[in-house]
């Protein structure tokens, strides 16, 4: 199965472009939009790393590894398009028009995190593992029957791929032919269980024969082979070729979040390493650098400007009010039920009684 | 002057399949999923005649997957449509406890409003008719524990077509179960056109002094009859169909333990945990001082709903209930 879902490469890891029929697409102009938001979400996500270690947010997933993952799938969107993510995929959230600060938000513990910018099929990102697949599924379906060009994408892990809701997902999207993206970013750990322990299966790929999909396998470090191959998937589904199975094979150079130790169940020097070598970014450095493109003063001004702009969301993020104790009643409903505004009212009234 | 509203004469399922065809008219964003509600016509007939009517974008057939068409169903809805899912039997739903639970609750909530599932998840369910195991469950407080979700239960084919209505208008996700015992049990004259009936409102079926009887889905009729076996005893009963199950109508139920000062529910579900002590609670916050007598519950045991050899045994029965009656009027 590893033959016949070998892992496709557009950028090999020195930075040479391998698939010659995709060398005219990889412009100057496109390859310098992918890097900004490689370095934006690499710097975001270790601020927030930093972050967490001060307290200044809860628990935080980390991505780091897994940029080109993010990045170029989102980037093959369409801004009508839908993305149903996991919580480690703010990095592609970002890329797709979530703001920094609502990004942070959500990291604070506060809902305004799970609001999109207007106009964005942003949905908020999914705790338990796989159950968005079959949301996916089913808004794909709904804009087939609204007669639109508009897709669906959905990210999950290699563990998810263990859950019921992986196969009834890709089986409802399979048999209504719907419109939608199954991306899988294998990083190869389920926190501490590795892949091996998920499935006795060579590859993710090979289980899009079962649905009678295309399964594609590609290099998820790769962020040209991730772009190109998630642009014809989304384009495939435009046009009535129904769902795509994506596995996308990277790693994950830290922790599952910041509570986990992943010196407990493997060697970090296997992190320390591909990171040299497979690096997501440092790829595209050498393939500028190959061109003729790469240019140190604009490398430190994409720098300083990601900094900046994320300097001035984590400043926002401070600056926010306290959360509002009624905002956890106002939701539940449209209309609150008695119960709930009751409760409201007790407790808001003690609140003002025992805060003088 | 009065109008006349043309009736018609249905059972509780012929009213869930007119509630339906209504909507489905009414609506273009009104979709119906399940396991075998197309061509079937659902294994008890509510969907009889729907896809053929409104054709298989409409009404649709999914793969045997709770989790599946329920989450698939989510996605619409997040999508702009108002889907119906059908599960088979409330005993089959726990597949689908965790999209429901995790993601149709929630989803208000953690968006705080930007995203909304109008979803109806409609199941029978309740014993009563001899069914194989597993289909007899009544697993109602699974779902009134369940913050952001109505339950919805009529005992009648007229709540069972105005709620069904209203559940189906309704922004939020609603859980309508429907008590297959009470599914071609008795016809009732339904109006003909569009109406709704008011979730979070119980109906008085019958006006008495002397106790308040509780009831709800599959256990109202066997309310009525220990309420009818009672008045013979000169015993004058109070008594409630709750057709809804959250939010419970707490003015009602106030308002006739007040009046009575005695009270006995009947839940057909296992009793600990049960709905019957939500009722209890509310009985305690708002009429305490009212009571004459401890409050009695009438209850299925604590005990999975057992293979249909003994489901006679399990449920409540006029005869439990009225002994229930009785106990409540000599305890003073």
């Amino acid at each position: 199965m590893e033959r016949d879902f070998p892992i496709w490469q557009v950028l090999n890891e020195e930075g040479t472009v391998v698939q010659p029929e995709y060398r005219e697409r990889i412009t100057k102009e496109l390859t310098m939009v992918m890097y900004r938001h490689l370095i934006r979400t690499r710097t975001f996500d270790r601020k927030c790393v930093s972050l967490q270690r001060q307290g200044r947010i809860g628990t935080y997933v980390p991505y780091e590894g897994q940029e080109a993952c993010q990045v170029g799938s989102a980037l093959a969107l369409n801004d009508e398009d839908w993305m149903f993510p996991t919580y480690r995929d703010h990095g592609a959230m970002m890329t797709f028009g979530r703001s920094l600060v609502n990004t942070l938000l959500y990291w604070k513990g506060r809902t305004e995190g799970c609001v999109p910018p207007k106009g964005k099929k942003i949905v908020p990102p999914s705790v338990p593992i796989a159950t968005q697949l079959p949301h996916a599924a089913g808004a794909a379906c709904a804009e087939k029957w609204k007669g639109t060009k508009n897709a669906v994408i959905v990210y999950f892990g290699d563990g998810a791929t263990s859950e019921g809701d992986f196969h009834e997902g890709l089986n409802f999207a399979s048999v209504f032919n719907a419109p939608v993206v199954f991306f899988n970013q294998n990083n190869q750990y389920a926190i501490s269980v590795p892949i091996t322990r998920q499935m006795r299966s060579k590859t993710i790929a090979q289980k899009a024969l079962a649905y009678d999909i295309p399964g594609v396998r590609i290099d998820g470090n790769d962020v040209f082979a991730v772009y190109f191959q998630t642009a014809e998937a989304l384009e495939r589904a435009r046009h009535g070729g129904g769902p795509t199975l994506i596995e996308a094979v990277t790693w994950r150079y830290g922790a599952h979040t910041t509570s986990d130790d992943p010196s407990r169940y493997r060697d970090q020097e296997e992190s320390k390493k591909r990171r040299e070598t497979t690096d997501p970014i440092k790829r595209v450095e050498r393939l500028m650098q190959r061109e003729g493109w790469w240019n140190e003063q604009w490398a430190n001004q994409v720098q300083e400007e990601v900094n900046a702009e994320i300097e001035q969301a984590v400043a926002e993020m401070e600056r926010y009010p306290k959360a509002n104790a009624s905002d956890m009643f106002d939701y539940v409903f449209a209309e609150p039920t008695w119960t709930i505004a009751e409760q409201k009212e007790a407790y808001l009234h003690w609140k003002r009684v025992m805060e003088g | 002057m009065s109008v006349k509203v043309s009736t018609k004469s249905l059972t509780l399922v012929q009213a869930v399949n007119d509630a339906l065809r209504i909507m489905l008219k009414e609506r273009d964003d009104v979709v119906l999923l399940g396991e075998d509600v197309g061509r079937n016509g659902g294994v008890f007939r509510a969907t009889d005649g729907l896809l053929q009517e409104f054709g298989e974008e409409r009404v649709i057939d999914t793969p045997l997957s709770e989790a599946g068409f329920t989450g698939a169903a989510i996605g619409m809805a997040l999508n702009g449509f108002r889907p119906v899912v059908e599960i088979q039997f409330l005993g089959f739903i726990y597949p689908a406890y965790e999209q429901i639970m995790t993601h149709a609750a929630r989803m208000r909530s953690r968006t705080r409003g930007h995203f909304t599932v109008p979803l109806v998840i409609r199941a029978p369910y309740g014993a009563g008719v001899r069914a194989p195991e597993i289909h007899s469950d009544s697993t109602e407080a699974l779902f009134t524990h369940m913050p952001g979700v109505k339950v919805v239960c009529p005992s009648s084919p007229y709540d069972a077509k105005g709620l069904l209505i209203a559940a189906i208008e309704d922004p939020d996700p609603v859980l309508f179960l429907e008590p297959m015992r009470n599914y071609r049990a008795f016809r009732e004259d339904v109006p003909e056109g569009k109406y709704t009936v008011d979730i979070g409102k119980g109906k008085k079926l019958r006006e008495g002094e002397d106790v308040t009887v509780i009831a709800w889905g599959a256990m109202v009729p066997v309310a009525m009859k220990a309420a009818e076996a009672a008045a013979k005893k000169g015993i004058d009963a109070d008594v409630i169909d709750l057709r809804t199950l959250y939010p419970l109508d707490k003015d009602m139920i106030a308002e006739s333990v007040q009046k009575t000062g005695r009270t006995v529910i009947v839940q057909e579900a296992h009793a600990t945990g049960g709905l019957a002590n939500d009722i209890l609670a509310v009985i305690n916050d708002t009429s305490f001082f009212y009571q004459k007598a401890p409050a009695e519950r009438v209850t299925g045991f604590d005990v999975p709903v057992p293979f249909f050899a003994h489901e006679d045994d399990y449920l409540p029965t006029p005869a439990r209930v009225l002994h229930a009656i009785e106990k409540v009027m000599n305890d003073s």
